[in-house]
């Protein structure tokens, strides 16, 4: 069963929706959707440099990825830039350099736009294996830092100030952030990341009234959103990555409109 | 045979005890000096009000206090296992979080339901367990947040202006919950305020901050010192009188007439 590649693409996916929902939800609440970008930026950059010194991409990007991380947050504290403007800065220096690092290895040909927007129908079964370890030690890890993560979320001093270890938390958060971007790389590409863990998550808001539950729902929507694009994918023949987050914005839409007579501020349900 | 009065006395030291102490704080950002050479100090018990104007250092100073910054020089002494309670000065939940009040009390420590909701009786905001975050008011989000920071009994309370967002009448009842809360769990309190006349009343001792300690002591003694008055102006003095008088009811969270109970 598993060498059909439609099969394997759609578990792939899943696998990834998993643990794209809770992390997406985070992003989400912590206004982060751009920091999350500009890391996924800078994967290629990774995946490069892992080919031209020959050792695995996913750690070519996990490393890549954290330390990148690291100096933006680093330099957002120092500069007297706007943060908007390092993320946007470093997020297409690094994508460049990505290119640039590309461009350097002749002997060896990579699909460019495999991974800037995915090629999920090129998954195979060693993919599938990393997307499901990886992503169940992510999940562990995010259950483990759950509690510490979502109060960092709400006020970080007032977290410090009750003994919670913010940098630790952090840290592990930028760590989950570069590793669900390694594993769903194949799945919708660099470019694409972000949206597969921000709009299943901004689809839920509406219908949570906890952030636990506000997670699962972002996980069912995520699958759905795999579901359903690579089901038109399959059906028309269009780019599977692509296809997904439209599939996403069709389950955002749907959501919003079920549910638009709660503006954010509107009337109190208690 | 059990005596259980003195065991009682034991417990609770009748003399009044240093919670937290510090000397000499000093503390420099892009080579403007924020604190210089600051020495404060809490006891149990009573309520120390820090003031000073915009930019005087004060969120500074607690954070120092709190350890949440490592002073340039300086030190900070507490009292073994000192706990801190501690309300910021303004926690605004992002709407796209869904949280409830009932889990923002327990977000860092998990709390007993029944305990949840007497201390949200206590702060008069016993309706509101079930309530959103994001949806609440002012007032109605500050009086959760000291909810939140009594949970943890403890025996320091740091409210960093904890009026802020509320209006006028509310600014008032809040204060007078401090009060309350410092006769009823004998803590000490330390707080910051931007208005001497609001806090005088419950106000033991003031520490008049402007990145040195201007001038300290009883609230009457600080209002007519040179210093206080070069700061905030004579006028702030002389509107104290129009706050100097009692309520004789107050009014809930939800209007109704509530009371009070002196």
């Amino acid at each position: 069963m598993l060498d059909d590649f439609f099969i394997r693409a759609v578990l792939g996916g899943i696998g990834v929706a998993f643990v794209a929902g809770p992390l997406g939800c985070f992003i989400v609440w912590q206004r982060m959707s751009y920091f999350g970008a500009a890391i996924a930026h800078s994967a290629l950059l990774g995946v490069a440099l892992s080919f031209i010194f020959d050792f695995a991409p996913l750690l070519g990007i996990l490393v890549v990825s954290v330390l990148f991380a690291l100096g933006i947050v680093g330099l957002q504290r120092r500069s007297d830039l706007a943060s908007d403007t390092v993320l946007g800065i470093f997020a297409h220096v690094a994508l460049a350099l990505g290119v640039v690092f590309v461009g350097f290895m002749e002997t060896l040909r990579l699909d460019l736009m495999a991974y800037l927007f995915g090629d999920l129908l090129a998954v195979g079964r060693l993919d599938l294996l990393w997307i499901y370890l990886g992503g169940a030690a992510s999940l562990v890890l995010l259950v483990r830092i759950w509690r510490p993560l979502l109060a960092v979320t709400v006020h970080e001093d007032l977290a410090a100030a009750e003994g919670i270890a913010v940098e630790r938390t952090r840290l592990l958060y930028t760590l989950l952030l570069a590793a669900v971007i390694a594993i769903a790389m194949k799945i919708v590409g660099i470019l694409l990341i972000i949206s597969l863990l921000i709009i299943p998550a901004a689809a839920a808001r509406n219908i949570s009234r906890t952030p636990e539950r506000m997670a699962i729902v972002a996980v069912l929507f995520g699958i759905i959103s795999v579901a359903v694009g690579l089901g038109a994918s399959l059906q028309w023949d269009t780019p599977s990555g692509p296809s997904i987050v439209l599939g996403a914005f069709v389950v955002f839409l749907l959501a919003r409109l079920g549910n638009l007579p709660k503006p954010i501020s509107g009337s109190k349900s208690r | 045979m059990v005596e259980p009065v003195p065991i009682l006395e034991m417990a609770k030291p009748n003399s009044k005890e240093v919670l937290i102490e510090a000397t000499g704080l000093s503390m420099t950002f892009d080579d403007r000096q924020i604190l210089d050479r600051v020495d404060i100090q809490v006891q149990s018990r009573e309520i120390v009000t820090l003031i000073g104007p915009n930019g005087a250092g004060k969120t500074t100073l607690l954070r120092l206090l709190l350890g949440l910054q490592v002073p340039d020089t300086g030190t900070v002494q507490r009292v073994p296992e000192l706990t801190i309670g501690y309300l910021p000065q303004k926690v605004s939940v992002d709407p796209t979080l869904p949280l409830t009040v009932e889990r923002m009390l327990g977000l860092t420590n998990p709390v007993a339901l029944e305990a949840m909701r007497e201390e949200l009786e206590e702060v008069g905001a016993g309706h509101l367990m079930q309530a959103m975050m994001h949806e609440l008011s002012g007032g109605e989000q500050q009086r959760v947040m000291l909810a939140r920071a009594m949970l943890r009994e403890p025996d320091l309370l740091v409210l960093d202006e904890p009026v802020q967002g509320v209006d006028f009448k509310g600014e008032l009842d809040l204060y007078e919950l401090i009060g309350r809360i410092r006769d009823r769990r004998e803590c000490g309190i330390l707080l910051v305020s931007h208005d001497l006349h609001l806090v005088m009343a419950s106000t033991d001792r003031v520490v008049c901050l402007n990145h040195h300690i201007c001038c300290a002591g009883h609230p009457e003694a600080v209002k007519r010192d040179p210093e206080y008055l070069a700061l905030f102006g004579h006028r702030a003095a002389e509107s104290l009188a129009v706050y100097a008088h009692m309520h004789d009811h107050e009014h809930g969270l939800s209007g109704d007439i509530v009371e009070n109970d002196h």
